[in-house]
């Protein structure tokens, strides 16, 4: 609805005179089960916490596959990281061709993402129009943290790092040494550059802001409350948050150490 | 005096006569329900419950109600609890045994039929809040738990924590949402009574004000229905919500209504003590303290001390000196006028020297921080926020407020007012309590009028009226209400004066609560009478009111119920002067024992007074209703 | 002990109607007591500015007790002011300091249009009250109340929930203008009832649904927590969600069945 002024949208207001009466509506037609879950903020929120769960899980996932980076090479004189480069892409070949399986896991991955960006930028939408006309005076806030309220630039920059990720380390486009399947030395590679090191460290501290909200927040959003385990939810937010960030921010700076040996160039 | 007020109450023994109206009223069916319109006016428990049942049985209903929303009604703020006979504690409790220590807590001046149907019905009114969802307190086996109240020697109040007010409201309010979400209620909020409209001597409909836009409308009904509250802003200082105005019921009463008892005023006697000249409202603090808290003053008047530094043998316990039996714990009546007598004699502490000490070091020596804190550590939180001052180190101070006002309306068995087709529910009528209230019984009183009683009663009305027209809102007497309404607007805008309606309103505070408040001479009275038509005539020159009436105006509003209390007053006065006794809430200095106690007259003055409008607010007209007792024998109260 | 606070500077939103373009106005407040309450100096301002011809500040409230919920006011960027669990009408001077320069704000939210000065409508909230929360429950023909024995502990949670007094701080100080709190409150304190349970999923579902056409979403800041005058724990609008959720899928099965 836009106001009389015509400037702002708003969301619905009440502010008519007279009589009120008969405002509970009928249950009318509704959506598909789906889309009518989703066209609600609340069931919106489901959607944010359940792709943010499988993206947590992705995160994780990535970051312990990485730490094979410390391993070093295998006894066939082939780095560890590269064996498990191969591994992924020939995950449970023979019985899906191989790139089978993780292209399943990418797609799986796009949609999630797509759709976290999608109820994000509907809820952003929504909240928008909840408060067509700012506060006037500075607020002064209580508790929403500056991991709550930044939760849109976060997620922004995250994204943006994720492209740019792809492009490096996936693609190689923008790693002028990048060579297809040879994972220790493209990381190698990409990270002794400070620039592109100092991007991957910020990115990942803001990724670990993300989760340290996101963590937490996904438990209140999909009901999952109970006081037996409710202080615990914090403790998982910040392990969450913090496991991510060391182990991912570790890379660079051991690259950048010379922790970890830098290959020959072949 | 001229007309012997005739309350229809039905015939048979007391605890027959309510079966007995039921069994013989007349009856609409409930297909005919639907053609007859009634208008309620405000949303407390009365309100919102007769609302909600009235739509329920298929009544149209329009509700009407001057704030946001009708969950704000005053009704919210009760703390204590609400009074049943459901005997859950098999202490005894009947409802013969309520019905009287009503009778005998309003010091034997209400209707007996009135207050023993109120009993009756007491015990439906637990199982239907708590079917509506009210968390009501329980014990361990998940039963109702129950509290004692004063002047009750069982068990019968059913309580959730200290807001009991508040659940039971919004147990009401959520059943009137619903019929308002399915349409049955038309619901007008932030819309004011300003009139009543009579036709043919029935009542026609109402004449209401929008508060956000000025707007005067009419409203016509088969029945109107005010569950306005009670006029204890009078006073100015009182307990009362800021809002709480006499306009409703005293522009029922300029049209012809007949008010009942205005001179029946409860003083509270734990409210925390006036801080400022320009405070507007009093916070009341739960009479429970008195359980475990010690009343005194110092003996000096000339005492500057710290409570701490003023040694016992130089305080005053006063209430244990004086009423041993009873001490800290006699009654509200009592205990307000044994403060008043402290702080005039000059012995008041605190900074204006206006309340007295409750003190608990003594509970806190004796039981240990942590049961008092257990049991009273809200409201020494509450006590902390409001004064600044903990509790548990500094006694507290406290002072009597005006609480609850029993006088209103007179109605008769079937709530009827002296207009037909116009009933009063709840505080705005004064058929339960008479001279003083006991705790917990305002709540029973108004969910039993909107949901129990009302229902019933009105349709013994409405019947003879089906398919009969009335007249609806182009019927000129409406055009003339309203005009009258906006003349009296415009009137309040055009004074031009110099003072604002608040001014004038603590200015008139004063004056009542000085003389027709806790004690009351014929001398103060007389004073009182001459005072207050002296400071109306100047509100009716030196009256300021800015803005408009087209756009929210608050100071307008707050003329208009000021203009009304000033009638109102005269009124409360003239009728306390002309009860020449002493009874309940009403203290007259004349009459009272060589103790200080009150003296009742029960020869002559066992009776309602209901003055009728003459047109001059200093010169009403007197009516009695003889009030005849078949079942209660006339006592004494002692509480020595 | 009373003191006297001094040279107070209040700026106060000012607004002619819904429609108007409003301003900050600044008053000086020269002395007022620490005893008087943040609304009783309002009134002061007010009286003098009625003396003055000038018309007084327009604002919400009526009991003054902290109960009725009808305050408002962002005091300083903060719903109800700088005292936590406390309603504007409780706060007192004491809380704020000789010199002092306070903003006073109206709560800002689409479904809370400004009606004047720092008065706005809140019907909104009625109209979740009305798509739901109750128990329907005609009059009359209630069981006895002892019939159904409520486990203690869930009565006490019950209450907690039922403490609300909708006041719309949560509105007011949510960034997102969401009113979750106040609608798990209400959902919470009926869901938890054994009376409640008949219609507890039709109940979620209408009132999460009417929610939605006012407020903003909820993003889990925990402001509104803060701001609850009851203090009421957001710990409710888990259960909201839960029930949401629930309702989302038994609702639609029952829905099949017919």
């Amino acid at each position: 609805m836009r106001d009389p002024t015509g400037s702002v949208w708003r969301m619905a207001q009440t502010l008519s005179r007279g009589p009120v009466t008969g405002t509970a509506k009928p249950a009318g037609k509704r959506k598909p089960f789906l889309l009518d879950l989703y066209s609600t903020a609340v069931g919106k929120k489901y959607v944010m916490a359940i792709t943010g769960i499988l993206m947590i899980l992705f995160v994780v996932g990535h970051m312990i596959g990485n730490l094979k980076m410390y391993q070093g090479v295998d006894a066939d004189g082939v780095y560890a990281i590269d064996h498990y480069g191969e591994f992924l892409r020939e995950l449970l070949y023979p019985l899906l061709p191989k790139y089978g399986a993780l292209w399943i896991m990418r797609v799986g991955l796009i949609v999630t993402i797509l759709l976290h960006i999608h109820a994000a930028y509907g809820l952003t939408v929504i909240n928008r129009k909840a408060r067509p006309v700012k506060y006037q005076s500075p607020r002064d806030y209580q508790i929403a943290s500056f991991a709550s309220r930044s939760m849109r630039w976060t997620g922004v920059i995250v994204l943006a790092f994720i492209l740019w990720h792809l492009a490096d380390l996936t693609f190689g486009w923008v790693n002028p040494d990048f060579e297809y399947g040879e994972v220790y030395r493209n990381i190698d590679a990409t990270l002794s550059r400070w620039p592109v090191a100092i991007f991957y460290i910020v990115a990942n501290v803001l990724l670990g802001i993300h989760l340290f909200h996101g963590t937490w927040s996904l438990f209140q959003s999909m009901g999952w409350n109970n006081p037996r385990f409710n202080p615990w939810r914090r403790w998982l937010a910040a392990g969450v948050a913090t496991v991510i960030v060391v182990g991912n921010v570790s890379f660079p700076i051991a690259v950048l150490a010379g922790i970890v040996e830098h290959p020959g160039v072949s | 005096m001229t007309v012997t007020l005739d309350a229809k109450i039905p015939a048979g023994p007391l605890a027959d006569k309510w079966d007995n109206f039921k069994a013989d009223e007349k009856l609409v069916n409930p297909a005919n329900k639907r053609k007859f319109k009634i208008l309620i006016v405000g949303t407390g428990l009365a309100g919102a419950s007769a609302a909600a049942t009235l739509a329920e049985l298929g009544y149209q209903v329009e509700a009407f109600t001057f704030h946001d929303s009708p969950r704000r009604a005053h009704s919210i703020a009760a703390q204590g609890g609400i009074n049943a006979a459901k005997n859950y504690k098999g202490d005894g409790d009947s409802i013969h045994r309520l019905f009287y220590d009503t009778i005998k807590g309003g010091d034997f001046r209400a209707r007996e039929a009135n207050v023993h149907r109120l009993a009756q019905v007491s015990v439906d009114i637990i199982d239907q809040m708590v079917a509506q969802g009210v968390p009501f307190a329980r014990e361990y086996g998940g039963l109702l738990d129950n509290r004692s109240f004063g002047g009750a020697q069982v068990s019968r109040t059913f309580y959730a924590r200290g807001q009991t007010g508040q659940q039971l409201l919004l147990g009401a309010y959520q059943q009137m949402a619903r019929q308002v979400g399915l349409g049955n209620v038309k619901l007008w909020n932030r819309t004011e009574l300003v009139d009543i409209v009579v036709v043919d001597g029935r009542c026609a409909g109402i004449v209401t004000r929008d508060l956000l836009t000025g707007e005067v409308r009419s409203h016509s009904g088969h029945a109107v229905v005010l569950c306005t509250g009670g006029y204890g802003n009078a006073f100015f200082l009182s307990t009362n919500a800021m809002a709480c105005n006499t306009s409703a019921i005293w522009r029922a009463h300029r049209r012809g209504a007949y008010f009942a008892n205005p001179c029946y005023t409860q003083i509270h006697p734990t409210c925390i003590p006036q801080s400022d000249e320009f405070q507007s409202k009093l916070t009341l603090m739960s009479e429970s303290l008195r359980n475990d808290g010690r009343v005194w003053v110092p003996k000096n008047a000339d005492d500057h001390r710290p409570p701490h530094q003023i040694p016992e043998d130089e305080r005053d316990y006063y209430l244990e000196r004086l009423y041993p039996s009873f001490g800290n714990l006699a009654p509200r009546d009592i205990s307000s006028r044994a403060a008043k007598r402290a702080v005039d004699s000059g012995r008041g502490v605190g900074p204006l020297k206006n309340g007295v000490y409750l003190d608990f070091s003594d509970a806190i020596g004796r039981l240990g921080k942590a049961v008092v804190e257990e049991r009273y550590g809200n409201l020494f939180e509450m006590y902390e926020r409001i004064t600044g001052e903990n509790p548990y180190d500094v006694p507290m101070r406290i002072y009597p407020a005006s609480h609850y006002t029993m006088g209103g309306l007179w109605v008769d068995y079937e709530l009827m007012t002296t207009i037909p087709g116009l009933y009063a529910a709840g505080e705005a009528n004064f058929s339960d309590h008479g001279a003083n209230r006991l705790g917990a019984s305002a709540l029973m009183q108004g969910l039993s009028d909107g949901y129990f009683v009302l229902p019933y009663t009105i349709s013994n009305y409405l019947a003879p009226w089906l398919n009969k027209p009335i007249p609806d809102t182009s019927h000129p007497e409406f055009a003339k209400v309203e005009a009258e309404a906006r003349d009296r607007f415009r009137q309040y805008l055009s004074v031009g004066g110099t003072r604002s309606p608040d001014w004038f309103h603590r200015e008139l505070g004063k004056i009542i609560w000085d003389y027709c408040g806790m004690e009351r001479s014929r001398e103060g009275l007389e004073k009182a009478l001459g005072e207050i038509p002296a400071l109306y005539a100047e509100f009716q020159k030196d009256l300021r009111v800015t803005g408009d009436a087209e756009s929210v105006n608050q100071t307008l509003e707050k003329a208009g119920r000021v203009d009304d209390f000033f009638q109102l007053g005269m009124v409360m006065c003239q009728d306390a002067l002309v009860r020449e006794e002493s009874c309940g809430g009403h203290f007259r200095v004349e009459h009272q024992t060589e103790e200080g106690e009150a003296l009742r007259n029960d020869d002559e003055f066992a009776h309602v007074t209901a003055w009728e409008w003459s047109g001059d607010p200093t010169r009403p007209i007197e009516h009695r209703e003889q009030l005849e007792y078949e079942v209660v024998k006339f006592q004494t109260r002692s509480y020595k | 002990m009373t003191t006297t606070l001094t040279n107070l500077t209040l700026k106060i939103w000012r607004q002619d109607g819904p429609g108007d373009a409003g301003r900050f106005e600044t008053y000086q407040i020269p002395e007022i007591s620490d005893e008087a309450s943040f609304l009783e100096m309002l009134d002061v301002l007010n009286e003098r500015l009625i003396g003055e011809g000038t018309e007084p500040v327009t604002f919400d409230h009526d009991c003054r007790e902290g109960i009725c919920g009808t305050c408002s006011l962002m005091i300083d960027g903060q719903a109800h002011g700088p005292q936590r669990g406390t309603a504007t009408c409780q706060l007192h001077m004491r809380k704020f300091q000789s010199g002092d320069t306070i903003v006073i704000e109206p709560w800002r939210a689409s479904a809370f249009p400004i009606i004047k000065d720092l008065m706005v409508d809140r019907s909104a909230f009625d109209r979740i009250v009305e798509a739901g929360g109750y128990i329907s429950a005609d009059t009359g023909g209630a069981p006895d109340a002892n019939l159904i024995p409520i486990p203690k502990p869930v009565a006490d949670a019950a209450m907690d929930a039922a403490a609300c007094i909708g006041c719309g701080a949560c509105v007011a100080a949510c960034p997102n203008g969401a009113a979750n709190l106040f609608t798990a409150a209400k959902v919470t304190h009926l869901n938890l009832l054994p009376q409640g349970q008949a219609e507890r999923f039709k109940r979620v579902e209408a009132m999460v649904e009417t929610m939605d056409e006012y407020f903003g979403s909820c993003t889990n800041h925990g402001e509104c927590e803060a701001a609850c005058p009851k203090e009421i724990s957001i710990d409710v609008i888990a259960l909201m969600n839960a029930d949401y959720r629930k309702a989302k899928f038994k609702n639609r099965k029952a829905l099949s069945r017919i």
